[in-house]
Order: C-alpha cells, then structure tokens, then sequence
C-alpha cells in the first residue's frame, strides 16, 4: 500500500515541555491506524500539527508526497486532510441539514482549488442526504444542532469532516461522551461512511476495545514519543504499553472484525 | 419556494408603493423614502449582524456615501443622480476594502468600538474642514437623472422616491440571493463557529472582509440617497447617534429577512415623526418605549412576529 502521510523527525515544545518529539510516523492509505496514550502523551498535539493547528518546532509532514508543514488549516483541509473534534464543533443554531449544506456549498465553491472535489456526485442537496443517510442522522435533519444529544452531536461532527471529501480523517476521540451502548453503533457507521468514501483515518482513543475493534494499526504514546506501532494485538499487549498507558489488568484480542479492509 | 415568496412580496410592496406614492401626500412620501434609505443601510447591518458582527460606525459609511455624492457639484460641477449613487458606491467600496483588513481581525466590542472610532475620526475632519461647510455642511443638488432634467419639476420628489424604492429592491434582492448562496451561508456559520469554518476549508477572514465591504456599501447608497432627498448634508451623519440609530432599528428589525430592515426602519420613522410631532420634547421617550417593548416580548426583533418558528424563515 502506498504511504499517503509521513512525518519526519516532527518535534513541537511549549517552553520546556516537549509535546511531541522526534515523531517518525508513515500511514498507509486506505488503512485505520489508532493513537493511544494517557493524557498529555502528544496525540492531540500531532493530531494538531497534522492539520495545521500548531506549527512544528522542527521536523517535516508530508502529504502524498508534499510537503505540508506550514501550511494552515484551511489549506491542509482542502488537500483532503481533515478532522472532528473531541468536543463536537457544530454551527450550533443552524439545523442538521444547514450544518452539511456548508460543507458541501464551501466544496462547491471552490471548484477546482479543492483537492478531491472531483469525487463529489449529485447535487449539493444530494450530497447532504447521502451524509444524513450514512449517519443515520435524518430523524434529526431540521433540529438545531445545539439542541442534539450528545452523541447525535458527535456522529454531525464527523459527518461535517466527511461531507468535505476527506482523502484521510482524523479523529479525537470520537466515543468521548458516548454512552457504552451507543459507542459501538457510533463507530459502525462512522467505519461504513469511511469505507463507502475510501478515506485513511487516524483515530485519538482511550477505550481500548474500540481501538483493537476498529484499527488495522496502533501508534502508542508516551511523553511525545511512540513507544510502541504494529498490530493492535500486539501493541495492546507490549509490556511498556501496558506498564504506561493502558494498565496490566487489560487482555488485548480481536473482536468484531470490523477493521478488516 | 420559501425564497421566491420572499422575492415576491418585495416585488408587489415595490409595486404597490410606486403605484400608490403619486396620491400619497408629499410628507408621507418623504417619510417613505427617509426609511428606505435608512432600510437600505439596516440591510447592511444585518448582513454583518448575521456574520456576528455589530458595527457602532456605520455612520461612517453613511456620511461618506452622503459626501461622495454631494460633493461632485461642488469639485466638479456634476448634477447627475447616477453619477453620484456610483461615486458613493465607489468611494465606499474602496475605503470600506482597506478598512476591513484591519478590522476582520477584530470581534464583539472590540469590532464594534474600532468601527466607531473610524466614523468618529471622519467627523472629526468634516467639521474642521470649513471647504465643506464645517459643522453646517452644504446643499446637495440633483439636476439630471439618466440625462433627464428633474430639478424644479413636479414630479422630482415622486421620481426620487422611485429611485430610491427601486434601489431597496434591487439591495434587498441581491442581498437575498447572496444570503442564499453557498458563500452567503458562511454568514451565519461563522457566527455559530469560526474554526469549524476554518476546518470544513472556508476563509473567516475574507467572507467577513467581503460582507463588511457589501455592507458599507449599502450603507454608502442609503447615505446618497438620503442627502438627494434631503438636499442637505453635514458631518451629522457621520456622529457616533447616527450609528446609534442603525443599530437600533437593526434591533427593532431583526434579522430574519431581508424584508426586516425596511419594516423596522419604517416603524422606527414613524414612531420618530409622530413623537416629535405630538411630544416634541419627550420624543426619545416614545423611541426608548419602544426599543423596550420589542426587547422585552420580540428579543427576536419585529421579524420573529411573521416567523412560525425559530429558524430563518426567509
């Protein structure tokens, strides 16, 4: 498979704590990859420099093969890079529909300055029913995003991501705030919509049977670093991952089989 | 067909009016074109109201507008109403372009004060430059329209009110396809959101300098066609009351139409005109009583009355 995203000795310091040091990472297209970590281990914070939020102190990101370190984030999102949120980012007084309606109308407008428009079938009111489809979201379609339940809430912020025609999604921590029951059936039809739309993800995430679920890859973080990368059994089970992040108590085995491509 | 019905009633009201304005009497017209012009700025307000946006100097672009027409008799000896609507629409769209890289980076007060300032700073020129009248500013003159001579004649206040009619029309349509439109929606998604606008590939900045620049120059046509109806202008316009003013009719209005903007300021005129009529001294008081009312039982503005439902109906 062909490596769509690389970061090269990728490094970001806030004074003199460093976030994420010396990343060395290549993602292979059309894969799922999970990033696992405790708190402050530098996910979010590659995340963030992967979609322009913060700038690298040193080192490069690449992006099928162009250089997109200093780039911003509405650049680096019209290439086909783009993300949700752990805390949903919703146009908050607009209805469902009008949220994906100007995702599909900034697409619309920039033509051919947007990067995988071409993949873009229908009409703009067609490419905004295919997403409330995919999403199951077209009981809620003219409620007010503000007034969603919390994971309704967090299925739009991942429908937004997806209605601009990702070529890779990222996502932070898509089941937080999501009832254990509902997690599941969240992260079923966020893998269908990312399989229908072929796009790469890279998915932020604490539960770690949605991760050995979903992933085909995990990277796991400690103190900016990645301690451990391959086959989520594998990694789940490393003894510094289980000693840092993730706890002894955790036995690690493929459920599901959702993450096969 | 919700868009179409909003183009239509403001076909039959502009229909309506420029068939009826002839029997009016000419206090009532005056009235008329006096909140047109008002609603014209207003709609301007609303377009940034709706980008999250409050400008407290919009009186600078009224006033510029007012002078960019008024003074091309003076300096060149140009009398002709077409001529002077593009000149305020040129001079406001050239300003308005330079004043916004700074002030897109601007929010909330912050956005709102800077505004201020710079219409204070244009008052402050205009009363010190004696060239133009000081303080009592100068009579504007309108000779030709399209070629035609209308001055003295009469039907020159009836044809100056058409034109301003037919002017709100064509700034509440366009305005309303804008709203419409792909790039229109952005408006009240960056209200809502910025980085998410950000995120889904869109420019805050530039949609927010494109809005500011449409709204200074509606508020540039509504200052022109205020001083060719009025026949006078002077630094007033610019002073930091007459913001006061658009804001508060922007309030009273509300923004869920385009149509909003020319009801509230036809209100607004009303109330002032009666007021000051039967209550000369005590007239800010019934304005007061009424920006009260409407903030206490239609926080949404008189719009929210012809709403079924809490979303942007038109």
């Amino acid at each position: 498979m062909s490596v769509i995203l690389e970061s090269r000795q990728l490094r970001k310091t806030f004074g003199a704590v460093t976030a994420a040091a010396d990343i060395n990472v290549s993602i292979e297209a059309d894969t799922v990859v999970g990033l696992i970590g405790s708190n402050g281990a530098g996910k979010t914070t590659f995340l963030n420099m992967v979609t322009g939020y913060l700038k690298p102190s040193s080192g490069s990101i690449r992006f099928d093969g162009r250089d997109i370190t200093a780039l911003g984030p509405r650049q680096i999102t019209r290439l086909g890079i783009c993300r949700s949120f752990q805390i949903p980012q919703l146009f908050d007084t607009l209805s469902v529909s009008d949220n994906l309606l100007v995702g599909v109308g900034i697409v619309a407008s920039a033509g051919k300055n947007w990067a995988n428009a071409a993949s873009t079938q229908g009409t703009p009111s067609d490419a905004v029913e295919t997403m409330l489809e995919r999403f199951g979201l077209q009981p809620y379609r003219e409620m007010a995003a503000g007034t969603l339940p919390e994971g309704v809430r967090k299925l739009l912020d991942i429908a937004m991501a997806m209605v601009v025609r990702p070529r890779i999604l990222l996502l932070d921590e898509p089941t937080s705030g999501v009832s254990a029951e509902e997690k599941f059936t969240l992260m079923d039809l966020v893998m269908d919509a990312v399989r229908a739309q072929k796009v790469t993800v890279l998915f932020v995430e604490h539960d770690m049977e949605v991760v050995t679920r979903y992933t085909h890859r995990v990277l796991a973080f400690s103190e900016g670093r990645i301690i451990a990368d391959g086959e989520p059994t594998t990694v789940l089970n490393d003894a510094e991952v289980r000693k840092y992040i993730i706890g002894e108590t955790f036995h690690a085995k493929r459920r599901g089989g959702h993450a096969q491509a | 067909m919700k868009r179409e019905r909003t183009v239509v009633i403001l076909t039959i009201v502009l229909a309506a009016m420029l068939v009826f304005a002839p029997f009016l009497p000419n206090w009532t017209m005056f009235l008329f074109t006096v909140a047109l012009c008002y609603g014209i700025v207003v709609l301007g307000m609303m377009l940034l109201i709706r980008t999250g946006l409050v400008s407290f100097g919009h009186g600078l672009y009224y006033c510029l507008g007012a002078y960019a027409a008024g003074t091309l008799e003076p300096l060149f000896g140009i009398t002709e109403l077409a001529v002077m609507l593009g000149s305020a629409v040129a001079i406001c769209a050239g300003v308005s372009a330079i004043l916004a890289l700074l002030l897109r980076r601007y929010r909330d007060i912050f956005f709102a004060m800077l505004s201020l300032a710079f219409s204070m700073i244009l008052y402050g020129l205009l009363v010190k430059t004696s060239s133009l009248g000081s303080t009592d500013g100068f009579n504007v003159t309108v000779k030709t329209m399209l070629g035609v001579h209308i001055a003295g004649t009469a039907y020159e206040r009836y044809l100056i009110f058409a034109v301003t009619a037919l002017i709100a029309w064509v700034c509440a349509v366009l305005i309303h396809r804008y709203l419409n439109s792909h790039r229109g929606r952005l408006a009240e998604a960056i209200r809502d959101n910025e980085l998410r606008v950000e995120y889904m590939g869109a420019s805050v900045a530039n949609t927010i300098h494109l809005n500011y620049v449409m709204s200074a120059i509606l508020a540039g046509l509504g200052g022109a066609l205020m001083a060719v109806s009025v026949g006078h202008i002077d630094p007033e316009m610019a002073y930091w009351t007459t913001s006061g003013e658009f804001v508060f009719i922007s309030i009273l209005s509300g923004t869920g139409s385009v149509l909003a903007p020319f009801l509230g300021a036809t209100i607004f005129e009303s109330i002032r005109s009666f007021a000051y009529e039967y209550s000369p001294n005590t007239w800010q008081m019934a304005l007061g009583a009424a920006m009260l009312l409407v903030i206490m039982f239609l926080p949404g503005g008189l719009w929210s009355l012809f709403r079924r439902s809490g979303r942007s109906a038109m």
